[in-house]
């Protein structure tokens, strides 16, 4: 079986049954690290990528439902030269101890912030309610997210 | 910027011989003969001004005594060019066993180096726990990397330089002591100039460390002691290559495990021949109990363990205790029992005693990321990339359990989800080799799924710790028995007796596990942190090591100390409270050591201390502890609600006060203090491993709920720096004061003592009444 996605923006075709979870064919067959497995049960949030603007767990999104809707994954954001502002905040507030969350909070909050482009702390923390950290790189993330919404509404 | 010039080394060899700087190694550790770390700052006083010579002057005996030994990681692994390579582009490659686990210890190794050294941090490249190109230095564990890893990196760093420099002196015609160093590059006065590259070749670095080589003063760093960005993260925010998980080898294929539903269930039948047949199935692989199977693509061998899993057929297996009745379960069963303080004085007859009992539960480790290795065989030889924490002592039990020659694998570590002490790492990179083994010549990434990790992880120690001191009429503590009761807290591979990788036990020829050690004071295991800082005139403490183990457990963040801080520090606060004194006065009351009435007061201070009783709802309380009596100081003042009708408690604001000796990199230590106060409110108020008697229930995030966003405190972090005092490691600091500080306020806002972990809602209500 062969199944078309459209992933940061190229028409991608991947050898995946239509039952096959987009995790994995982001992974292995496409190379976008991004997404992580966390837990297979969209309980942590660490695989979250966009799919038509929303924040949605790729462990459990078959590929044959999302037809040609676009995905975005964390690579499609920006990168380490050319960040997008959600990145950049993450790197100056050292938003991060192991990082293997952080996929899924910067996706989550890119949803957000394009949802409330002025959160509050507390709508942040909302926002990430259904995001697991185990670091308790809390303060951090929350600070990077608030810090990336003031510096895109000046731009 | 030029640098100044490195003080001459002084004629006098000092040695340092307090017991701060004994060894504080957990079996099998870097450090497990005594170390000197504190050696090197104390000369450089000696150095910088004359008086402190005499101030830190030894006995003879001890200046004497054992005088090969080397400071940190540097006595077991001698040769200079076992820590780093000067490059022909005068660059520096330094080679460390310590490695990065999300706390950010590669940056401030490369910090170290490049202090020493006169380097950009950019300069420097680190590669980190390979066992064909690094230094062995154990485990990266018990927050010892800067002491001793950081101690050696900067020794050698010393050393590399002096000899770069001798070279060239001897080129230029000039003496050492004239020349300049910045940027890699010497400067003689005249203005002629070296690289580092342009020496290099000039120099061997493959000789003897003498642990004796100048290292810069405190005053003049200036790449140490800055908040300088980890070199980590943009690979992180931007989904690079970051992670054992994200590595992708030519020919990869996938596997799984399939684990029995109770620990020592055997396999009776599984239908592999129906999995055989599955899509992509290239090989399942069965080995006595042990069973997993290898797939082209990583969704099939998710499907086949799902059909290999429906059709096994498994008997037997060790029955769990009734959760229910776990610590007396605990307390029944055979131990041994160590007095590790012992110190008698008459008691007043008109002292008062106050009594009280505290527990634990079991602790999941609970990396969001499930562990993973990938390993290939290849003309008999076995590479392994796993992210365990000491990828040495893991190649000594994979070399046992595969029946291999060690030096038939190479174990490379690269960073996997943060694991905060042994949890799966270990022992996925046995079941790969295992897979691997089947299909060999192709590597084979394995990651376990969530209910493996939750179900099959060594969890932290249950832990039952009981108290009783004696009160005076003036309100001191006169008398002070303790006693804690607990499996071991180390379970880690290469340890001496027996095999302790998992599917080892299961395999058609079992191994054994190593029989349970406790881990010795000062650092202890079990009764790490058992014995306070405070000065009691008479105590008695004992460690009641369990030798029985109903469920597996291992290293978890602090090992004991979270739950005897918890219990020390709750139960100051309860005799307080017998006093009519104020917690913080009690607490500065009996201590002298003033780094420990510093972080104290400055906590209190932060959070705006008052004495006195609270409204009903909302309370603060503190905790402290001097991390395994010789390390980091800490002192956590936590701010709580409390809904009395759900008996949910909120934990506010946290305000905590640190002291780590010299800072190497102050965000790096206030994102380490601030993550262990976060955890420790998620295990105080939430955690437990569920089960029953038939097996382990609590699998998924569902069954082991952890503190969410909305639910985490604000925390505010204070340093103190201490330029002139040995750099302490404090991943591990902040947690047990965190648990008491909780509980402390609590019983401040109600009058109600929790002395059982977690404070759940349960709990909280059948305390209220």
């Amino acid at each position: 079986m062969a199944v078309t996605l459209k992933v940061n923006g190229t028409t991608r075709v991947v050898p995946a049954d239509p039952d096959t979870p987009l995790l994995y064919v982001l992974r292995n067959d496409l190379g976008l690290n991004g997404a992580k497995f966390g837990c297979g049960l969209a309980q942590c949030g660490a695989c979250t990528v966009l799919v038509s603007g929303l924040a949605v767990r790729s462990c459990v999104t078959e590929i044959g439902a999302i037809g040609d809707a676009d995905i975005v994954t964390i690579e499609g954001l920006g990168t380490v030269d050319r960040p997008h502002p959600l990145q950049r905040a993450f790197m100056d507030e050292q938003a991060a101890q192991c990082g293997y969350c952080i996929n899924g909070m910067i996706m989550t909050a890119k949803e957000l912030l394009d949802r409330l482009p002025h959160p509050t702390e507390r709508q942040v923390r909302e926002g990430l309610s259904q995001n697991l950290c185990r670091c308790g790189a809390h303060g951090r993330i929350i600070r990077a997210v608030l810090r990336a919404a003031n510096a895109m509404g000046k731009t | 910027m030029k640098t100044p010039r490195h003080p001459k080394p002084a004629s006098v060899r000092t040695r340092d011989a307090s017991p701060d700087a004994r060894a504080t190694a957990e079996p099998g550790g870097p450090g497990a003969a005594p170390v000197l770390a504190a050696g090197l700052t104390r000369r450089r006083f000696g150095q910088a001004t004359a008086a402190l010579v005499v101030a830190f002057a030894l006995a003879p005996g001890d200046a004497l005594a054992d005088d090969t030994k080397l400071p940190g990681s540097l006595d077991k692994n001698r040769m200079l060019d076992a820590w780093l390579r000067i490059n022909a582009d005068g660059s520096a490659t330094i080679f460390s066993g310590k490695v990065e686990l999300g706390q950010g210890i590669l940056t401030a190794l490369a910090q170290i180096a490049a202090e020493e050294l006169d380097l950009p941090l950019g300069s420097i490249a680190m590669i980190s726990g390979d066992t064909a190109l690094t230094p062995n230095e154990g485990y990266t564990s018990g927050s010892q990397s800067i002491e001793y890893g950081g101690t050696a990196v900067r020794l050698a760093c010393a050393e590399a330089q002096q000899l770069l420099l001798g070279r060239a002196a001897a080129k230029l015609g000039l003496a050492t002591d004239v020349l300049t160093v910045s940027g890699g590059v010497v400067s003689a006065p005249d203005g002629r100039k070296l690289g580092y590259g342009d020496l290099a070749g000039d120099i061997d670095l493959h000789r003897e460390a003498t642990g004796r080589a100048p290292v810069k003063l405190p005053q003049s760093h200036r790449i140490v002691g800055q908040a300088v960005p980890r070199r980590d993260i943009p690979a992180k925010v931007t989904g690079g290559v970051a992670y054992v998980q994200d590595i992708r080898l030519p020919g990869m294929l996938h596997g799984r495990v399939v684990r029995p539903p109770r620990p020592g269930a055997r396999l009776d039948s599984a239908d592999i021949g129906v999995v055989e047949a599955m899509p992509g199935v290239i090989a399942v692989v069965r080995d006595g109990s042990f069973l997993g199977v290898v797939a082209a693509r990583e969704e099939q061998a998710i499907k086949a363990r799902e059909a290999l899993r429906s059709c096994a057929r498994w008997s037997g297996g060790t029955a769990l205790p009734d959760p229910g009745r776990l610590h007396e379960h605990l307390l029944a069963l055979p131990s041994q029992a160590n007095v590790i303080s012992d110190k008698r004085a008459a008691v007043p007859a008109d002292a008062r005693r106050v009594e009280a009992s505290y527990s634990r539960p079991y602790l999941a480790h609970g990396s969001i990321g499930p562990s993973c290795a990938l390993a290939g065989f290849a003309d008999g030889k076995l590479t392994v990339h796993t992210h365990s924490q000491g990828v040495f002592p893991l190649r000594r039990d994979l070399a046992t359990a595969l029946r291999l020659d060690e030096r038939a694998i190479r174990c490379i570590h690269a960073e996997g989800s943060g694991c905060y002490g042994h949890n799966g790492a270990d022992d996925v990179a046995l079941d790969a080799a295992l897979l691997a083994r089947a299909v060999e010549g192709r590597p084979v990434r394995l990651q376990w799924m969530r209910d493996d990790e939750f179900g099959w992880e060594p969890y932290g120690p249950a832990m039952v710790m009981r108290a009783s001191a004696a009160l005076s009429a003036g309100g001191r503590v006169v008398d002070w028995v303790y006693e804690v009761f607990s499996n071991t807290h180390s379970t880690r591979p290469g340890q001496v007796g027996g095999n302790n990788l998992l599917a080892s036990w299961y395999l058609a020829e079992p191994l054994e596990p190593a029989p349970p050690e406790n881990i010795p004071q000062p650092a202890g295991g079990g009764d790490r942190n058992a014995i306070p800082l405070y000065g009691f005139p008479s105590q008695r403490i004992v460690n009641h090591l369990i030798t029985a183990m109903p469920l597996r457990v291992s290293a978890l963040r602090t090992l004991g100390a979270y739950g005897n801080v918890f219990a020390i520090e709750s139960f100051m606060d309860e005799l307080a409270a017998a006093a009519g004194a104020d917690p913080v006065a009690f607490r500065l009351a009996h201590l002298e050591d003033p780094r420990a009435r510093a972080v104290i007061e400055a906590a209190a201070g932060r959070a705006e201390w008052k004495p006195g009783q609270s409204g009903g709802t909302a309370g603060r309380g503190i905790g402290f502890a001097k991390y395994k009596t010789l390390s980091t100081y800490v002192a956590v003042v936590a701010e709580i609600e409390l809904d009395r009708a759900s008996g949910a408690i909120a934990v506010r604001r946290v305000f905590a006060a640190a002291d780590a000796g010299q800072i190497i990199n102050p965000d790096g230590l206030k994102n380490q203090i601030e993550g262990g106060i976060i955890q420790a409110t998620s295990w105080t108020l939430d955690e437990a491993v569920r089960f029953d008697a038939t097996g382990i229930i609590s699998q998924s995030w569902e069954s082991y709920p952890i503190l969410t966003m909305p639910e985490v405190p604000e925390v505010i972090v204070e340093l103190i720096d201490r330029p002139g005092e040995r750099p302490l490691g404090a991943g591990e600091a902040s947690s047990g004061p965190t648990a008491a500080a909780i509980a402390n306020a609590v019983a401040h806002a109600t009058g109600a003592r929790l002395r059982d972990l977690p404070m759940s809602p349960e709990r909280v209500k059948a305390a209220l009444g």
